[in-house]
């Protein structure tokens, strides 16, 4: 993972692993265009499957990961896990709604309809919905320590209620077919199903460190706003596009969030 | 586990004094559930067949969105004052304070619901009356679903931003099995419950209830740290 204290490393690691990733995908794509045969049912536009279903995988992943991060700082209360939490609720929510719009397109031609009330479809919609909530919450929170206590509850009770709503729309109505694997599967899609899986989780993964680095570089710019310099014009200005002028060196960052997230977990 | 009842207990009692000398909390939810309900009237048109097939679940509409408004006041009108703070300050258990509400909220729905269910009869022409048993069970789960996840949200958003958005934005999805449950066993029950159905819908209320409960009274204290 991301580790601060040995930054040569952790940074070729981290580019190989980007790297690993978009080469993976480039080879999925290809495999799943052009080498494996279409569906001889649902044509060409079951190639959209070998996409739809490593994302719907990557976001359930990215759904777990926020259910453990949140558990973990409710019990260790460090920051660290907060910021591990929504680096991967934020790639969740894209990844459910990229799910939501590939399945869509899909359907279309394959069911003739662009949305049905099919559990998996609702559930995801309202995963997208919970962590939202999840989000806006963090946005709306001041205090890092207050924002990672509260999200860190809605990340276990959102989770909590996961099962039970799929169950609920699963006994009010269903339609899907049945969940695709690489099990389920002749050979060659089973291939390119099964490398889709491979990239899209390294890809994740990748995301993930990425945005756990933003996070943890907008908690220092918060928490050296606290100490010293005008609140306001600190917290207004966390956008992305002003990242890049307060990314600081490895070495001599970390001491100042280690200390900071110390005194306040 | 008995000074925990005793705590909740006078926590609903405060609520109750503070309800009764203020008064017009409670009429205006009424007003605004009466209101609801005359709109989904109007919304589905002059088929009234359709209105008695839809009685099941509008209702509850009606119900859960007056209640969202009940929960918003549940902690803010403690938060003006300064209440929750004051409340954390009292010996015991914090949890007395989220059973305590808990019990508040549900009280108040059971007070709407009695008058709800008799004025939706008679809107929309749906016969709650001869199946009075097994929809009060129905209420009494759903309502039970709705105010321990409400509850639990209502106390969360205290201190957030923007909460009257907050509230529903958190509660709505978690509401989904609870509407669900409650739309299909009161509509069973009133079409006489022909397949079997309502038994079921009853059970994943119930189920969904103790899941909320447990995982709504382990997390509260930690809502209420500073």
């Amino acid at each position: 993972m991301n580790n601060r204290s040995e930054p040569m490393g952790a940074n070729h690691l981290r580019k190989s692993l980007g790297w690993a990733a978009i080469g993976g995908i480039v080879a999925a794509t290809i495999l799943g265009l052009f080498v494996v045969p279409a569906d001889a049912r649902q044509g060409e536009v079951q190639r959209l499957l070998y996409i739809h279903v490593p994302i719907a995988w990557v976001m359930m992943l990215a759904f777990f990961i926020v259910f453990i991060m949140s558990l973990l700082y409710l019990v260790q209360r460090k920051l660290k896990w907060d910021m591990l939490a929504v680096a991967a609720a934020e790639l969740g929510v894209a990844g459910a709604a990229l799910t939501l719009v590939l399945g869509s397109l899909w359907a279309r031609p394959t069911w003739g309809i662009w949305w049905t009330w099919d559990p998996r479809i609702a559930t995801t919609a309202l995963l997208v919905a919970i962590y939202v909530g999840y989000l806006v919450v963090r946005s709306m929170t001041e205090d890092p320590e207050q924002r990672a206590r509260l999200s860190a509850v809605i990340g276990l009770v959102g989770f909590a209620q996961v099962p039970v709503v799929y169950l609920s729309v699963f006994w009010w109505r269903s339609l899907h077919q049945p969940p695709s694997s690489p099990r389920s599967m002749a050979s060659e899609f089973g291939l390119a199903m099964l490398l889709g899986f491979v990239v899209y989780t390294l890809a994740f993964i990748y995301m993930w460190l990425r945005r756990y680095r933003l996070a943890t570089d907008q908690l220092a710019v918060e928490l050296s706003g606290s100490e010293g310099l005008p609140v306001h014009g600190i917290s207004a200005s966390r956008s992305p596009g002003s990242e890049p002028s307060v990314r600081r060196p490895d070495k001599s960052g970390s001491p100042t969030l280690d200390s900071s997230s110390e005194r306040i977990g | 586990m008995k000074a925990l009842a005793r705590r909740a207990a006078a926590i609903v009692w405060k609520d109750i004094l503070s309800e009764t000398r203020s008064r017009h909390g409670f009429a205006s939810m009424l007003c605004f559930a009466g209101l609801t309900l005359f709109l989904f009237t109007f919304a589905a048109g002059p088929d009234s067949q359709l209105l008695a097939r839809l009685a099941g679940g509008l209702i509850w509409i009606a119900i859960f969105f007056t209640g969202t408004l009940s929960l918003g006041r549940a902690f803010q009108s403690e938060e003006v004052a300064g209440g929750v703070r004051l409340l954390r300050l009292y010996p015991g258990d914090v949890r007395a304070i989220y059973l305590g509400k808990l019990a508040g909220n549900l009280l108040v729905l059971a007070v709407l619901e009695a008058i709800l269910f008799p004025a939706a009869a008679i809107l929309f022409d749906a016969d709650f009356g001869t199946h009075a048993l097994p929809i009060a069970l129905t209420a009494a789960l759903g309502t039970l679903g709705f105010s321990v996840l409400g509850t639990f949200f209502s106390a969360l958003t205290v201190h957030v931003r923007a909460r009257e958005v907050m509230l529903p934005l958190l509660l709505f999805p978690g509401l989904v099995p609870v509407v669900i449950g409650c739309a299909g066993a009161t509509t069973a029950h009133l079409a006489g419950d022909p397949l079997g159905q309502a038994g079921d819908w009853l059970r994943l209320l119930a189920a969904y209830d103790m899941i909320l409960l447990v995982v709504c009274v382990w997390l509260f204290p930690v809502i209420l740290e500073e």
